[in-house]
């Protein structure tokens, strides 16, 4: 369960680049939920997401994960609760260190005693890490002792996935994650994430610029701009929304054309 | 040339490289590893060697080492105080505690620019007392420091591998994915530089006990020469486990030492050596641009249709 309470955030306060990106947005996600996001560039999404991850401190408001308060709480203290998924799949993996190394790190937040600070990537640990890239179905589990630097981008962002949920996150934070692969790539990455979200029931916010994913995805979908959420609607069975409805809205609540061509090309 | 390699220079080369190896290792976590330029390591050096002649002086040659490390984990801690948490930028905290540290480096000699240590017992003048063996006599400095070396070498490459020591690895290999993972990376920085620090004043103990007497200006152009051995040694070596490249680390620097007494073999003056360790420094530092600069222009200078295209993508 996440809930964000009125929060705001401006950057660069009492000077002439001031930028409200933030403002007093409330959200309320229920454990399981699965909710796009969709928005123009600049709209306040990947804000959002730091906001979240704690890259920053809001200005105003309360974020409650679980039922924690992590408003003032440390960027790597909060991590430990949430998956993180950059678009750049360079981003979520170390490229100097082995595929066996990098899940290693990531399995670190499943312990909390000072004493593994010492311990060492154990056999039992090893064969838990193989089954698991044997899920990938990429053959990477016969590659566990190769950097991961030799990687594709989509084995890396599939690996990333694989790390972001290995320990089951408190809430999944995808950002654009399968933009900058190809086609094919990005819907076995697609398809990889819907899997697993749907397996464990991890609550998930993904921002996408792909109207159809919008729809598709989860069952949830928001709109922001300039800062706001603009469009929140739970999706059923009898209210099908179609990309068209959903052009339409944002150019209403927006109360602009859309500005960005990657939306409409990728209708 | 068979004059220039001798039995003797081949032995001090490698005397002094093991010395020298830890300061390499010290460079390898922070330059290699940690990808921070610790230009704290010549006072740092210093320090260490200060430390360890005051306490060998003090007649305790044993205890020298713990403390001199020590010194060196307090100085690592200061430059990392003050990049992680002073937002003073990773270069100019090097520099700024390489300066502060002189006065402290004079003040731990008893504020003279320079202390001998003859007379004293040392871990050297001590080992040699255990065994009569003829070949020991003239062997037993390179048996204690290869020793040493070892013993680092192998405790750093299972220590990069424990989970801390992934974690420091990371937080230089990919800053994003470490904000993303539970990883403090204040901590990381601060453990990464403490270790190296002391490995960098265990060296300069090491040396002051090894060479009798410790001079102010003895850490001048360490982080240089280091660095330089570190370059020879991951060239030699190339990217691998741990323990091979922390093994490539300590070959790079005896072959380093070894270039060296060779060049003053071939009287080179001495005060040429730190212009030659920055020469190569530089050069083995660019090497892998210029080559790549070299290759963009050959296959640009080709006439079109013949791979010329080939050549811009490259760039």
């Amino acid at each position: 369960m996440l809930i964000l309470k009125n929060i705001s955030k401006t950057f660069n306060p009492g000077t002439v680049n001031r930028k409200k990106a933030l403002d007093k947005v409330n959200l309320e996600l229920a454990d399981g939920d699965f909710a796009t996001i969709v928005g123009s560039n600049g709209a306040g999404k990947s804000t959002l997401f730091n906001a979240i991850t704690g890259a920053f401190y809001v200005d105003e408001g309360q974020i409650i994960l679980g039922d924690e308060d992590i408003t003032y709480v440390k960027e790597h203290v909060r991590s430990k609760v949430i998956g993180h998924l950059f678009q750049d799949p360079l981003k979520g993996t170390a490229p100097h260190m082995t595929i066996e190394e990098n899940m290693a790190l990531a399995y670190l937040r499943a312990s909390t005693a000072t004493h593994a600070y010492f311990s060492r990537i154990n056999g039992r640990e090893k064969q838990k890490f193989r089954e698991q890239l044997s899920l990938l179905n990429m053959g990477l589990e016969d590659r566990m002792k190769q950097p991961v630097g030799l990687l594709s981008g989509g084995q890396r962002q599939a690996l990333t996935l694989l790390m972001a949920t290995m320990v089951t996150p408190k809430i999944l934070l995808l950002d654009e994650h399968t933009a900058a692969l190809d086609p094919v790539t990005a819907e076995k990455v697609l398809a990889l994430t819907r899997k697993i979200v749907a397996e464990r029931k991890i609550t998930c916010l993904m921002v996408t610029h792909n109207m159809h994913q919008a729809l598709e995805l989860g069952n949830r979908t928001l709109m922001m701009d300039g800062g706001h959420i603009v469009f929140d609607v739970r999706r059923g069975e009898e209210s099908r929304l179609t990309v068209d409805d959903l052009l339409r809205q944002f150019q209403d609540r927006a109360g602009v054309q859309l500005d960005n061509d990657r939306i409409l090309l990728s209708r | 040339m068979s004059s220039i390699f001798t039995l003797s220079i081949l032995q001090s080369a490698l005397e002094l490289g093991c010395i020298y190896a830890l300061v390499a290792l010290a460079l390898f976590i922070s330059f290699s590893i940690l990808n921070i330029a610790d230009l704290s390591t010549d006072g740092c050096f210093t320090l260490g060697c200060a430390v360890g002649a005051v306490v060998t002086i003090a007649g305790h040659p044993f205890l020298a080492f713990p403390a001199a490390m020590a010194a060196g984990v307090c100085s690592g801690f200061v430059t990392a105080f003050l990049q992680t948490r002073m937002g003073v930028p990773s270069i100019l905290a090097g520099i700024i505690v390489n300066t502060g540290l002189y006065t402290v480096n004079i003040a731990v000699m008893g504020f003279s620019s320079n202390v001998n240590l003859f007379g004293c017992d040392t871990v050297f003048s001590l080992a040699k007392e255990v065994s009569d063996a003829a070949w020991y006599g003239s062997w037993h400095k390179l048996v204690i420091v290869a020793a040493i070396v070892l013993i680092i070498g192998v405790i750093l490459s299972w220590f990069l591998n424990t989970r801390l020591g992934l974690s420091i690895r990371a937080t230089g290999d990919n800053a994003y994915m470490v904000r993303a993972s539970s990883i403090n990376p204040v901590f990381t920085v601060t453990v990464g530089l403490c270790v190296a620090n002391s490995l960098t004043a265990l060296s300069g103990a090491l040396l002051a006990q090894y060479q009798k007497s410790c001079d102010i200006n003895l850490g001048q152009g360490m982080v240089t020469i280091a660095l330089a051995s570190l370059i020879i040694g991951e060239t030699l070596i190339g990217r691998g486990g741990m323990l091979k490249r922390v093994a490539g680390v300590i070959l790079g620097s005896c072959l380093y030492r070894f270039i060296v007494a060779v060049a003053l073999r071939m009287s080179v003056p001495a005060e040429c050596l730190k212009l030659v360790s920055a020469l190569i420094v530089a050069f083995a530092i660019s090497f892998p641009y210029l080559k790549g600069k070299a290759s963009f222009y050959r296959a640009r200078r080709m006439p079109a249709g013949t791979g010329g295209e080939d050549g811009e993508d490259e760039c």
